[in-house]
């Protein structure tokens, strides 16, 4: 009885509990609203998950109004597994916070940030979960709306700047996306995603609905931060508090690539996005810079925070060239990516959350002999960079294999060089951090400082651990993602 | 001429829209970047009710002698946009109040300096 509820309600706890949070305000029991909020999310993505595969779609239609004329949240195995990613994440940030709040934000206004980040975590899930056009930019703008005032909650001064700049920059793309919505609504006279579809396939395709094509596809890049529009990113993971940074950095980018899958594939269909429109091209080309100028820059960070933002503009990159590929090896590629660099990335961001902790500091001069002082974290830290080479027996390396493969499998061999060379730069920029935390010897003056506590430590090491159990058993992750790719290519039913 | 006049609520959307976008590339202060943002925002909500308005058409409302109205579909949109772009505002609003007590100043260049002499 209540199974058959459990799409609406993926959105209703986390959306509830945000209230609650902010109106019990005392520390702890706003943190265990939060706890309980991701971890029903969590357990209810993966219900979906198990029911999705073996019933096929499901369609809820909100308040029993039918579509298209009603919402209708329809769950098919790509957005299925998009929940599970984003609420998973969800469910690892939340029992590392309670510490790490604490003493970033000062323990009285612990609560501004569980409010936030559960209207977050509501938001971003509604995007994935919906079937209806305009219903996804209003979770949209939930989401990045409570994410503006997330970042703004860091303590640094720059933090409050890198806001505003996302806000605007945010905003753009969010505007842009009405309009591209407002124009598929004047030609096809329906909001829900699936009859935009059947209809979109039907007719030929007018200037009206290119123009709608080419809004859309820049607003969403301007929320995934693909390259040349990638520039509000840096700033706002480098300032943000440091669980703000691996919550957002493991999801908000990836459902704005899921929103563009979604978008690509199933609503316009492959033939338009790829043969009237020659996106595979623009893409092939911003996502090789991306990969390239993005790494470059992330070699010259001298704050870790801020390569690990380059470096996330780098994988973006490689997920976007997984679609410009438009076979199944490719969305393969990028779905899979989706679920690896969420959970390296993650954990990276966790690691560094952990050092921030201990010595309010994320310099890389301040790193040095770090692998003898907190030699946990250290490895977190340095399992989490072997990922992002791509070294085999880390879930990297799966992603970078199916990447190469829908390269080679669309004769693009030079492409394929080009990700190994690329891989090239991760290793120098994993290395130089390597090379200060373990050869390096311990500074004299340095205090005396213990590992971080376990309640932030056994989070970045589930993550950390995924990422590699991951590599190794890769049937849950592969299996979903050839399925999902196999049915946007298939045509959006 | 249809084009140049009977649509002269599109043009005007374009108009408001490029003007809007321009603002907010081209100003450095932060409050005039988010008045560009949302002129910007006002020229979509425009776009919007013209596409639901049918010439002559009425409320949608049943009643004698009612035959055309309107699409209200597009008009409730346009509400919940609205009230997304009134929450962004005031958001936007917010940070700068914040900006000016920490910096002193809400022109970008003028930041811009601060940040990189600390």
């Amino acid at each position: 009885m209540i199974a058959d509820h459990y799409p609406a309600l993926q959105i209703v706890i986390p959306l509830l509990c945000a209230p609650v949070c902010m109106l019990v305000r005392y520390r702890d029991w706003s943190w265990a609203v939060a706890l309980f909020g991701s971890w029903a999310s969590l357990a209810i993505s993966w219900e979906l998950l198990l029911q999705v595969q073996g019933a096929g779609v499901i369609s809820y239609e909100m308040g029993n109004w039918a579509p298209p004329f009603g919402i209708e949240y329809r769950i098919d195995p790509i957005n299925a597994f998009v929940l599970l990613i984003v609420s998973a994440i969800g469910a690892v940030v939340i029992p590392y916070a309670r510490e790490s709040v604490k003493r970033e934000f000062g323990v009285n206004r612990v609560y501004f940030f569980y409010t936030s980040y559960l209207l977050c975590l509501a938001g971003l899930l509604g995007v994935t979960i919906t079937g209806d056009a305009f219903n996804l930019f209003v979770f949209l703008e939930i989401s990045s709306l409570s994410s503006y005032v997330l970042i703004a909650l860091g303590r640094d001064r720059r933090a409050l700047v890198a806001s505003y700049q996302y806000l605007v920059m945010g905003t753009i793309g969010a505007t842009f996306i009405v309009i591209a919505i407002g124009l598929l609504y004047a030609e096809t006279g329906t909001l829900n995603m699936a009859d935009l579809a059947k209809i979109l396939a039907e007719q030929p395709t007018s200037r009206t609905i290119g123009a709608a094509f080419g809004f859309m596809v820049v607003g969403v890049s301007l929320k995934l931060a693909l390259f040349p529009l990638h520039l509000w990113l840096p700033n706002a993971y480098s300032f943000a508090p440091s669980v703000v940074s691996a919550f957002l950095a493991a999801t908000a980018t990836k459902v704005a690539v899921y929103v563009l899958l979604r978008f690509l594939f199933s609503i316009f269909n492959v033939e338009l996005s790829f043969g009237v429109m020659p996106l595979d091209t623009i893409l092939l080309v911003l996502s090789v810079i991306a990969m390239f100028a993005a790494s470059a820059v992330a070699i010259y960070q001298k704050n870790l925070k801020r390569m690990l933002a380059y470096s996330s503009v780098a994988q973006i990159g490689y997920m976007v060239l997984g679609i410009s590929f438009a076979n199944v090896s490719g969305l393969m590629a990028c779905i899979l990516h989706l679920f690896n660099h969420a959970l390296m990335k993650g954990g990276m961001f966790l690691a560094l959350g952990c050092i921030f902790y201990r010595i309010a500091s994320v310099r890389l001069e301040s790193m040095a002999g770090m692998g003898r002082r907190m030699p946990l974290t250290a490895a977190a830290f340095l399992i989490g960079g072997l990922g992002l080479i791509g070294v085999p027996l880390t879930v990297g390396f799966i992603s970078k294999w199916y990447l190469v493969e829908g390269a080679l499998a669309r004769g693009w061999w030079p492409v394929a060089i080009l990700i190994l060379l690329s891989s090239l730069l991760a290793v120098v920029y994993v290395w130089r951090i390597v090379e200060v935390m373990y050869m390096r010897p311990v500074p004299e003056d340095a205090p005396e400082i213990e590992e971080a506590p376990p309640s932030m430590l056994i989070p970045t090491w589930i993550l950390i651990g995924a990422s590699v159990y991951f590599a190794i058993d890769t049937e849950l992750t592969v299996g979903v993602a050839k399925e999902a790719a196999t049915l946007l290519l298939g045509g959006a039913k | 001429m249809h084009i140049a006049v009977g649509l002269y609520n599109y043009w005007i959307v374009v108009f408001l829209m490029m003007a809007g976008f321009y603002i907010v590339v081209a100003q450095g202060n932060f409050i005039k970047k988010i008045v560009g943002l949302n002129v910007f925002q006002a020229s979509v909500f425009l776009l919007y009710i013209s596409l639901g308005k049918v010439a002559g058409g009425t409320a949608p409302i049943i009643g004698e002698g009612i035959q055309t109205y309107s699409n209200p579909l597009p008009h409730v949109l346009i509400l919940t946009a609205i009230v997304v772009g009134v929450a962004t505002t005031a958001l936007g609003l917010a940070l700068v109040v914040r900006i000016n007590e920490a910096y002193g100043s809400i022109e970008e260049d003028e930041i811009h300096k601060q940040d990189s002499e600390s």
